[in-house]
């Protein structure tokens, strides 16, 4: 479904994707695994073909490059965050979706009834919640029941309950065989929905693997907050990444996913270093480092 | 969440369903481009801004004057061209500056793109729908201007004013695609509106008076000086407008009587022409840059 070569794309002279190569088959589901800069929102607007990068990229093998539109006509794109017209209203906004997507205006209200904003057809964009935005942009990605569905960290700003619907609705799709390349910070998301990984750094690729080898653990995982000094948290992500954990440095501590018999585990690693942790907080309701927008 | 039924599109993608959707997706964005922008301020601002000066000139011409008929009519479409000289351009320049790329400062554009559309398709649906709105809001004020006209001199030269209705929109639909060509070469909309003003400045005063110097200082001969004169479209249009009002371009000194002896009834066609050029070029301009470029 998606064959890229040596995809680069700088900004300046900083490669925000370097080199990168994928192929992904249909019905496969494919994370973009990494920290905040690792080029994962970069590659994959880079194969949807809205940027220009060297390299080659093709979809259901039509070139993104050569022929955009046929090749995004295979995708529904669900970005990190929905960037439309404040003062449209929802049922205008997928009227005009349903338009450039030549699908009957009838089956935006059905989008919009799967993502449960049935009702909300004259609210105004601005006047939704982080949420329903999101839900907005799943419906929009879902109008043409295109073969294939990029997201770009898709529960970013959903709560919880959002968060596990929406993780349901991708795995029903990935039952229905559709495939999913998305993007997420979440393990408990990769291991529920990918079956490979892609591990990406400072725009390259470290490691093609599966969540299992990437999380070698059945058992469940749970995230820990460590506060620490705002000097050490850089060094101290560093650290705890190089010993193979998720971390997270969302501006409130470090979240760091861990398995739930070993939270100590980043504390020690960190000790270690003669880094000190000041304070630990388990966060109960989540099971993820939590991603701000 | 439920799970969406499976889309059945129609089989087999010819070249005529592709063809019906890219003019399909062109016309998606020239709907949401003009619904946006009637309800925008700046078209409410626009609108009465030019009905009140349209009104405003044809009141002044009418009453200072005295004057009956279709006499009293010419003087205030004298009036009338040269409020529009001053105030379309600036209107069309500066719509059409804010359209990319205000798309592009807010973040949509990227999203925009995501979809299964071209550029060119963003581009022109997008000059389609602001040119609507254009259109809209200079029939409004037109219209409240011959209403105003028809009262005070018992009727309107309607052919006359038809075509100053036509030029002006030819005028419009011109400075939007230049407006549009700023805006896709431009990252901000603040410097999009700067340009456009620039561009508006250059054309409106600059020019004549660059027109004038360079006559003066190299000598031009009178046919260069038409040359130079017809490039710039606000003196085509200028020009286009006297000729159609029956009126003679001897008025416009040496230049004016040499393009009427020369050109003859040929003349008007060729100052719409100029100006059709000016709407055309830049779009494709535009639609070409915006094609080569990408969206951040």
């Amino acid at each position: 479904m998606i064959t890229a070569t040596k995809v680069t794309k700088k900004f300046g002279r900083v490669a925000a994707v370097s080199g990168v190569s994928l192929e992904l088959g249909e019905g496969e589901s494919l994370a973009l695994w990494g920290s905040n800069g690792a080029g994962k929102t970069t590659l994959i607007r880079c194969l949807l073909g809205v940027i220009r990068f060297r390299g080659a990229a093709r979809i259901g093998g039509v070139d993104v490059r050569k022929r955009g539109r046929r090749a995004r006509s295979l995708v529904g794109y669900v970005p990190q965050e929905l960037a439309f017209h404040d003062d449209a209203r929802l049922g205008s906004a997928m009227a005009f979706f349903a338009g450039l997507r030549c699908v009957p205006r009838a089956r935006a209200a059905e989008a919009l009834a799967t993502v449960g904003l049935a009702g909300h057809e004259r609210k105004r964009v601005r006047d939704l919640s982080g949420g329903m935005k999101q839900r907005l942009a799943l419906a929009i990605a879902l109008l043409s029941d295109p073969p294939l569905i990029m997201l770009d960290e898709p529960t970013s700003n959903l709560d919880a309950a959002g968060r596990g619907e929406v993780v349901e609705t991708l795995h029903n799709l990935k039952t229905s065989g559709k495939t999913l390349l998305f993007a997420s910070h979440r393990p408990d998301e990769v291991i529920s929905l990918a079956d490979r990984v892609l591990v990406l750094d400072r725009g390259k690729v470290q490691r093609d693997t599966t969540p299992r080898e990437l999380w070698p653990t059945e058992k469940p995982i749970q995230v820990v907050r460590l506060h620490l000094t705002m000097a050490s948290e850089d060094d101290a992500a560093r650290v705890l990444r190089e010993a193979g954990h998720a971390v997270h440095v969302n501006g409130h501590g470090l979240c760091v996913a861990v398995p739930r018999d070993r939270k100590a585990d980043p504390i020690c690693t960190l000790a270690r270093c003669q880094i000190e942790v000041r304070d630990i907080e388990v966060l109960d309701n989540v099971h993820m480092p939590e991603v701000q927008p | 969440m439920n799970t969406l039924a499976p889309h059945s599109p129609a089989r087999g993608v010819s070249s005529a369903v592709s063809a019906r959707s890219f003019a399909g997706g062109i016309a998606s964005f020239a709907r949401r481009e003009f619904r946006d922008s009637i309800a925008s301020r700046w078209f409410l601002l626009y609108t009465i801004a030019f009905g009140v000066l349209a009104v405003g000139v044809s009141f002044l011409s009418l009453s200072g004057v005295g004057s009956h008929g279709f006499a009293g009519f010419g003087r205030t479409a004298a009036g009338l061209l040269n409020l529009v000289v001053l105030v379309v351009p600036l209107m069309a320049l500066t719509a059409g500056a804010g359209t990319i790329a205000g798309e592009r400062e807010r973040g949509t554009l990227l999203y925009l793109l995501a979809q299964p559309v071209s550029r060119s398709q963003v581009v022109i649906g997008k000059y389609i729908g602001l040119a609507g709105t254009l259109v809209c809001s200079l029939c409004i004020g037109f219209g409240v201007s011959a209403g105003v006209l028809a009262w005070r001199t018992g009727g309107v030269g309607v052919g006359s004013y038809a075509m100053l209705v036509a030029f002006t929109v030819l005028l419009a639909l011109a400075m939007l695609s230049v407006g549009t060509l700023i805006s896709v070469v431009s990252r901000k909309p603040s410097v999009a509106t700067g340009l456009g003003l620039f561009v508006w400045l250059t054309l409106v005063f600059v020019s004549d008076l660059g027109l004038m110097a360079s006559s003066i200082l190299l000598k031009l001969r009178v046919q260069e000086i038409f040359g130079l004169a017809v490039l710039n479209p606000l003196q085509a249009f200028k020009m286009a407008v006297i000729v159609n009002m029956n009126a003679s371009l001897d008025v416009l000194g040496p230049v004016g009587a040499y393009a009427s002896r020369t050109y003859g009834d040929s003349l008007s066609w060729m100052l719409a022409t100029t100006l059709v050029l000016w709407a055309v070029v830049p779009l494709m301009l535009a639609t070409l840059l915006f094609a080569r470029k990408g969206a951040l």
